[in-house]
């Protein structure tokens, strides 16, 4: 009994001091003058794809120090689903490893939102085997698509060349919802079927896995989770007319390494660059920052003058 | 004549024996298999994530850099977490249980409303992150906030919390009840004084079991949208947040292996915050059960 009221109150006293304390304050960025240095205040939100996710952390982790007072998040939902959210108004940002669709700019559009798209970097689609996979030396382009488009056949490695072995091809692939999958669809497959037997996963590791455990897998993925597995996976150099290029950081800024070098974007709503200051001064801060955190977290920064238009179009926007 | 035929009895103990042996082997390995995997499992967590267990473990934000990870903003978060789901699920799910069990007539409505909860119990998590979704970021515009976060756990728990806290009050004997109206007390003084005393160590016991599942669900929590990447603590419930499984869950997509050992390390923590939980619901249950 006296237990049983001590627990009670316990509980009810706790949980009424605790709602007690969280009142209502929730901060905005609204201070009068604006000047370099200061310390401002507010809320900035984001969302968006998995591969722009470490850079995006990069940003967010450095910026905490420069600015601690402002709260900056950022979720990993994919680049199609952090669209939903920008689109739903729910964010001030969304990464995307590819760029904006039609139908969701179109869709921002009916929203209201008028956005502007802001390159953090360049990221090359690695397309890796197996080390164990020794005769493969480069694809074309053509293979390429020859080999992931679904033709209603099971597909060997001695269809796709000739003097390949006779063992049927097994596919890894990011999931639909990532622009990788999507960038992919676009240069590559040009918006055909994927092969039916490949197996998708939103998880790169899982895809890494696939490939390393036969000798007969093939896989696509980012370049920086093809850097952190290169002692057991082995790239495929690709051809795209002009002779066979392996992925390294002066062919992807290059764009010697055609067709998959992407670059990687997020997308900013204007509204929030113009009426959120904690916003504008985060998106300066990001531009100025991406470059050298793309490449510390294993990717290719774009070149300055990007960076120099991306900053343009912010501070016209403030 | 003999009553016992020994030969029949000596052909027949061989076999007899062997059964037993053998169903015996099988239901130890069937023991063993469950307790196998677990051993693997932890041996394997603590081996990778021990070495990043430390202090600063707990102080330091999500980082580029394995080795500055840490779980501050997850951790503050799972914390508020709880403190918005305890309180609403725990006063909704006795709420109901004792409505159900000591005011409600016994009738097929009653009985309708009591198997749908049971059913309730069986909805996949990510169901009901979609509703949440729905109704609490989006129609009520709380926004991917503790409180929004909080409620849908609250409706994911409330179905156990429920039905244990039924059957935590049915067992009270009805003597006891009908002792308490003999002397003239109400109904509600009858709730207060008799049958929540008696049953409130099976409520708190089925009731922090579900916190603590609700402490490691994960599922909701990505459906809902819940951001990974923040270098803050939350100040109010109505602050954007990170929780602890969210956070091992991104750990464990990345590339490099050094992640995968942080997560490690994420999982440590969680596992030992659930068997804390675990142990004050067992502890609970020992101390203050009665039987009648």
């Amino acid at each position: 009994m006296k237990s049983f009221k001590y627990l009670a109150t316990t509980t009810i006293l706790g949980s009424a001091l605790f709602l007690a304390a969280c009142g209502d304050d929730s901060a905005n960025g609204s201070n009068e003058d604006s000047g370099t240095g200061e310390e401002l205040e507010g809320q900035v939100r984001g969302d968006g794809s998995s591969t722009v996710a470490p850079i995006m952390e990069a940003i967010v982790e450095e910026y905490g120090g420069a600015q601690p007072g402002v709260q900056v998040s950022s979720g990993v939902s994919g680049t199609g689903g952090g669209f939903e959210k920008f689109i739903a108004g729910e964010t001030d940002f969304s990464n995307a490893s590819r760029p904006i669709k039609e139908e969701e700019a179109s869709a921002l559009e009916e929203a209201g939102i008028d956005y502007t798209e802001v390159e953090l970097g360049f990221d090359g689609l690695s397309v890796v085997v197996s080390k164990e996979n020794d005769f493969i030396d480069h694809l074309t382009v053509e293979e390429l698509k020859k080999m992931w488009v679904e033709d209603g056949t099971e597909k060997t490695w001695a269809d796709i060349r000739e003097g390949w072995p006779d063992e049927p091809i097994e596919y890894y692939s990011p999931g639909t919802d990532s622009g990788t999958y999507d960038y992919f669809n676009e240069v590559i497959l040009e918006e055909e079927d994927i092969v039916r037997s490949a197996t998708l996963s939103e998880d790169d590791n899982v895809l890494v896995q696939g490939v390393l455990g036969s000798p007969n897998a093939i896989g696509y993925f980012g370049y920086a989770y093809y850097l952190e597995n290169k002692d057991t996976l082995k790239v495929v150099p690709i051809d795209n007319g002009d002779g066979p290029v392996e992925p390294s950081n002066e062919t992807i800024e290059s764009g010697e390494y055609a067709p998959l070098s992407r670059p990687m974007f997020t997308y900013v709503s204007n509204a929030s660059i113009s009426e959120n200051e904690a916003a504008a001064d985060f998106m300066t801060f990001a531009i100025e920052n991406a470059g050298d955190l793309a490449e510390a977290v294993g990717y290719v920064r774009a070149p300055q003058e990007i960076y120099d238009e991306d900053l343009e179009a912010i501070e016209s926007l403030k | 004549m003999k009553y016992i035929n020994h030969e029949s009895v000596a052909s027949n103990t061989r076999t007899r024996l062997v059964k037993n042996t053998v169903l015996k082997g099988l239901f130890l390995a069937a023991t063993l298999f469950g307790l196998i995997v677990l051993g693997i499992l932890l041996y394997r967590v603590i081996t990778q994530g021990s070495g990043y267990l430390s202090l600063d473990f707990f102080t330091s934000f999500a980082s580029r850099i394995p080795e500055q990870a840490g779980i501050k903003s997850a951790i503050l978060g799972s914390i508020y977490l709880m403190l918005v789901v305890a309180p609403v699920s725990m006063f909704l799910g006795i709420g109901t249980a004792l409505y159900l069990e000591e005011y409600a007539k016994k009738n097929k409505w009653t009985e309708f409303i009591r198997i749908n909860i049971s059913n309730l119990a069986g909805v996949p998590s990510v169901v009901f992150g979609l509703l949440g979704l729905t109704i609490f970021v989006r129609y009520f515009g709380l926004g991917i906030s503790i409180l929004a976060a909080g409620l849908t756990m609250s409706l994911l728990i409330l179905p156990v919390i429920i039905v244990a806290s039924q059957e935590a009050v049915r067992a009270v004997p009805k003597e006891m009840r009908e002792a308490s109206y003999a002397m003239g007390a109400t109904k509600w003084q009858t709730i207060l004084r008799v049958v929540l005393p008696a049953s409130i160590p099976g409520i708190l016991t089925g009731s922090i079991l579900a916190l603590s599942r609700a402490i490691g669900e994960t599922a909701p929590l990505v459906v809902i949208g819940i951001p990974t990447i923040l270098m803050f603590t939350p100040d109010s419930v109505f602050s954007t947040f990170t929780a602890l499984p969210m956070q091992i869950f991104d750990w464990t997509k990345r590339p490099q292996v050094e992640f995968h050992e942080v997560a490690a390390a994420g999982i440590i923590v969680l596992m030992t915050l659930l068997i804390i939980m675990n142990s004050i619901a067992v502890f609970i249950r020992n101390k203050y059960q009665k039987r009648y």
